[in-house]
């Protein structure tokens, strides 16, 4: 079908380099990644014939999988209490009138709008004073790690998944929710049959997003991480330094195909939630 | 006879602005009753304090006798047909029906048959699995009605809920609201802002206005004689002429006429008299006409319905819209013709300013 406002002639044909152009930015470095992860040659940038000796170096490796057990371990719990917290700042923004509501909310987005950097030189401060408060109060010898980048994690998740989430919330009518306690619901009924199954797709993409950002941070994450504890991304950004080898590339690969994973999932537990 | 709903002395403050002022109303049980207003005149927010989806900020709200004031809706015995019915988009048919059984903790089996009895009641048989998005608008508000009638309330509230129809559907459903009424022998309180749903559907009606309760009557009584010139107006088609009283005969119109018209005014008081375009008759000039019941004028538009003709009359100082329905044989007129406009002395009504 054509139609007056549909492209025509050479704006055609520019149009549609344009569009291949793009994807061929996006795509062809991930497709060298996968290449060179399979690339027997020590060299990075050399292909050396076939192998998998790199991806069972990553097993082998106990550094490596400690890492990424780390990573998981956070990301679980940084996208549970996140987008339990970020949910509910979310239904107080958005269905509910208190004091200093406007203070709130300006505040809740900051941690969106801060750099990286300045987050983490502030964290590692906070971290520091904190500990060696409760140091000198209880005698508490606590060290950074697990804990430690787990809240600098949620800290940051919140604002984003309550951004996600009030999205969807802003866009379902309080008459749902008007109708549910006519017909007798109290509140909480109110909320488990009426708002959460039609605000779920808003929190499972903000907990997708809370799990991704947490696997994927760097900078946070190394101010914070303290001695012996690092996760994947660190990790890998340790070996760099290190010198770089292929070994880089198929823990790339690992993380890029997980995160894909999960991604295919929430959009197909999306799609059979919605055909069901 | 017991009293659905009383309301004494309510008010409804939002921040500044007074949404429902001081109103004091009584519906019966088993009526249909409609409110009717103007957007914003107040009828939603009364509709809704009825709900409990509104709290009043003063004044005594009373259902069957229980003061309900501050009560939550969902302890409260009267359910609402939204405006937008407000159907769960999540759920079928068959569980937005029995959405409220559920949340009060009937059993599953009754639940679902009582959901589908209901169903069947509203001729929606064959589509219980159906989800919401499904249906069309008619269907839809079935729904809501079956939504709201399973739980069997005292008292059935509904906000605008045939808006959204279109002209034919909306009179079916006009016919069919007021026979399901009859059949469930509750009271119905019925918001509107269209005066001929108002007139056709309802036993009383509450006309509303900037938040106060102008009228509360049959749909006769609000038609024949309105409280004032607000009603007058609001209800129907209405040619209002500004005047004040001579005595209780005669008004005198504001260019000096008198004109015969019934009143219970003290002398002096400024009315408007009501003449509806119906209830007077075009003829050409003639000075023999009765001067107390007629005016002189000349026709300067004229719109064909169909089954009538709208004269629009001009006289020195203002128009007057005249309806003559469409018979066989009646005298048709031209823009510029000169006639004399009649009415009998009992079709008009005098209202207040």
């Amino acid at each position: 079908m054509s139609n007056a406002v549909e492209p025509r002639g050479l704006s055609k044909v520019g149009l549609q380099i344009n569009g291949w152009l793009v994807y061929l930015f996006f795509y062809a470095p991930i497709v060298l990644l996968v290449i060179f992860s399979f690339s027997e040659s020590r060299n990075v940038g050399k292909w050396g014939g076939f192998t998998l000796s790199w991806y069972e170096q990553f097993i082998d490796s106990s550094n490596a999988r400690n890492a990424l057990e780390n990573s998981i371990k956070i990301a679980i719990v940084v996208t549970i209490i996140s987008v339990i917290l970020g949910t509910m700042s979310a239904l107080a923004l958005e269905r509910f009138t208190f004091k200093g509501k406007r203070v709130f909310d300006a505040l809740l987005y900051l941690p969106i709008i801060i750099p990286d950097v300045t987050m983490a030189v502030m964290l590692l401060l906070f971290f520091g004073e904190f500990f060696e408060i409760l140091d000198n109060l209880f005698g508490l010898q606590l060290r950074k790690g697990f804990w430690s980048i787990s809240i600098s994690h949620i800290a940051f998740n919140i604002s984003f998944v309550s951004v996600v989430v009030r999205a969807r919330l802003a866009g379902m009518s309080t008459d749902l929710e008007e109708a549910a306690v006519d017909l007798y619901a109290s509140r909480w009924k109110a909320f488990r049959h009426v708002t959460f199954p039609q605000i779920l797709p808003g929190i499972a993409g903000g907990a997708l997003l809370a799990m991704t950002l947490s696997l994927d941070d760097v900078v946070i994450t190394q101010f914070v991480a303290g001695p012996g504890w690092t996760t994947l991304p660190v990790y890998v950004f340790g070996l760099i330094r290190k010198g770089v080898t292929p070994l880089i590339n198929s823990i790339s690969v690992i993380m890029l195909v997980s995160s894909m994973l999960l991604v295919g999932l929430s959009l197909l537990a999306e799609r059979t939630r919605r055909g069901g | 006879m017991t009293a659905a709903v009383k309301l004494k002395g309510i008010t409804k403050k939002f921040g500044d602005v007074t949404a429902v002022d001081n109103v004091d109303l009584t519906i019966e049980d088993g009526e249909f009753f409609s409110l009717l207003g103007p957007s914003g005149c107040g009828k939603t927010t009364t509709l809704r304090m009825i709900a409990g989806l509104e709290f009043p900020t003063e004044g005594s709200l009373s259902i069957f006798g229980e003061e309900v004031g501050t009560l939550a809706p969902n302890k409260r015995s009267v359910n609402t047909v939204f405006q937008n019915y407000a159907l769960f988009p999540h759920l079928t048919v068959i569980d937005n029906v029995g959405f409220g059984l559920k949340m009060q903790g009937v059993a599953k089996k009754e639940t679902k048959e009582r959901a589908m009895e209901m169903i069947e009641l509203v001729q929606l048989a064959g589509l219980e699995t159906r989800k919401p998005s499904q249906m069309s608008g008619g269907q839809q508000q079935r729904v809501a009605l079956a939504r709201a009638l399973v739980n069997q309330p005292k008292v059935l509230l509904l906000d605008e809920p045939l808006g959204a129809l279109d002209l034919k559907l909306r009179q079916e459903m006009q016919l069919e609201l007021k026979k399901l009424q009859r059949d469930v022998g509750i009271s119905f309180v019925f918001v509107t802002h269209d005066q001929e749903e108002a007139l056709t559907m309802s036993d009383r009606i509450a006309v509303m206005h900037e938040g106060k309760l102008l009228q509360v009557a049959s749909p006769e009584e609000i038609y024949e004689s309105p409280a004032n010139r607000f009603v007058a107006d609001f209800i129907g088609r209405t040619n209002l002429l500004d005047g004040t009283t001579a005595d209780n005969e005669t008004v005198v119109l504001s260019n000096g006429t008198s004109i015969r018209a019934q009143n219970t005014f003290p002398q002096g008081t400024k009315v408007s008299i009501s003449i509806r375009p119906e209830r007077t008759k075009i003829t050409q000039r003639s000075e023999s006409s009765d001067p107390y019941s007629s005016v002189q004028g000349t026709v300067e538009t004229i719109t064909y319905l169909g089954n009538a003709r709208v004269y629009g009359v001009k006289f020195t100082w203002l128009s007057i819209e005249v309806r003559e329905e469409n018979r066989p044989g009646l005298e048709v007129f031209n823009v510029g013709d000169d006639v004399t406009v009649h009415w009998e002395y009992d079709a008009i009504s005098v209202v207040e300013d």
